[in-house]
């Protein structure tokens, strides 16, 4: 059985020295830094056996004018362990709006790719170390990030160009 | 050239019958439309209900889905049209025998449905084609779909096979991937896009305000 949350983290700042964890309700806050030590340890320890990655997505917090803060954007991992039919565990690393860069985490699981590859399209994070960082959904020559919240998409009812 | 109606049935009573060249061809041609077989989301799988034996498409001769468009007489445009997929579409049309048809089933081909708002969906197969019969519904029933095959058919029958060659392009441009949508967003010969609505009449001043 998965320990509680609490114990999890705990646990996880035993094994990585220097590694600390913040824990809001079941959710384990990563520093990037730390996020492929962290990944690596929850699958390899027998005790956890995280072996299956289930959900990659992230989470665009736009700026908030009212308390002039930059905006983040949070990358969730949601982990769940095939072997001990347990889980899930659900991690997040917080990263800057303006320029956010984490880990891959595809050579720890593979299928992390085309979800990495997902959320590089649709939210703009690039993940260091991933084998084919590209576009998956739109297409290359797009321009912009679709599902942060400060995409403006085309009006496709405004007059075309005169051609001059 | 029309047949005087009761002078046909006269005729028929003697084992006589006359007909013109048009009615002869648009009979068959109406009885026999076969649809290009693909869906694009859920809107195809009404399609496939339509095409099986309880709503039997069969009974209006439209039973023969073609997995090739040189062979294909109708384009079901059955389902949500991406600005990915829209291209495709297009030159799939393109590639059919004229003379050729389109029905728009369902919100999504028709104006982009429920992702009208949404960055990745085309706002209605019309933009690119010229589409014969509209047929509402989120998805539309079997039924919609079949009163949409015999709208169709009614058109087929109500012009001869020469304006039908005629009134068509053989060939619509293709739009290209270009920064943030289609390029171009739409083809001005077969669409335009709705003007806004004119702003309401301000409310006239009240009395008081006029008098002082």
């Amino acid at each position: 059985m998965l320990p509680p949350p609490e114990e999890l983290k705990r646990a996880l700042e035993e094994l990585l020295p220097g590694v600390s964890l913040t824990l809001e309700g079941a959710v384990l806050f990563v520093e990037p830094k730390d996020l492929a030590a962290v990944c690596r340890c929850l699958k390899q320890q027998e005790r956890f056996g995280l072996d299956y990655l289930a959900n990659l997505t992230a989470v665009d917090y736009p700026p908030d004018p009212a308390s002039g803060g930059a905006g983040r954007i949070d990358v969730v991992y949601h982990l769940y362990s095939m072997a001990q039919k347990h889980g899930p565990v659900a991690l997040k690393v917080k990263l800057p709006r303006q320029q956010p860069v984490v880990a891959s985490v595809t050579p720890i699981w593979r299928g992390a790719e085309f979800q990495e590859r997902e959320a590089y399209d649709l939210f703009g994070v690039t993940f260091e170390g991933h084998p084919d960082l590209r576009r998956i959904l739109m297409w290359d020559g797009f321009i912009g990030h679709p599902m942060r919240k400060d995409y403006v998409p085309e009006d496709q009812d405004a007059p075309l160009e005169r051609p001059s | 050239m029309a047949v005087d109606e009761g002078l046909k049935s006269e005729l028929q009573k003697q084992g006589l019958y006359v007909t013109t060249w048009d009615q002869l061809v648009n009979w068959g041609r109406s009885n026999s439309i076969w649809p290009l077989q693909f869906g694009l989301a859920c809107c195809a799988i009404e399609m496939i209900a339509t095409a099986a034996s309880r709503y039997d498409i069969a009974r209006f001769g439209s039973e023969i889905f073609r997995a090739s468009p040189r062979q294909a007489d109708l384009m079901i445009v059955a389902g949500t049209v991406t600005k990915k997929m829209a291209p495709q579409v297009v030159r799939l049309y393109n590639q059919m025998a004229e003379p050729k048809y389109v029905i728009s089933m369902g919100a999504c081909a028709t104006s982009g449905g429920p992702f009208h708002t949404g960055y990745n969906v085309l706002k209605g197969i019309d933009r690119y084609l010229p589409v014969d019969v509209y047929i509402p519904g989120c998805p539309p029933t079997p039924q919609a779909l079949l009163e949409g095959l015999m709208r169709l058919q009614e058109r087929i029958r109500s012009r001869s096979m020469g304006q039908e060659v005629g009134a068509k392009e053989a060939e619509y441009p293709v739009p290209a991937f270009g920064a943030s949508g289609l390029e171009p967003r739409y083809n001005p010969g077969v669409f335009q896009p709705r003007k806004p609505w004119p702003d309401p009449p301000s409310p006239a001043a009240p009395s008081h305000a006029a008098a002082s």
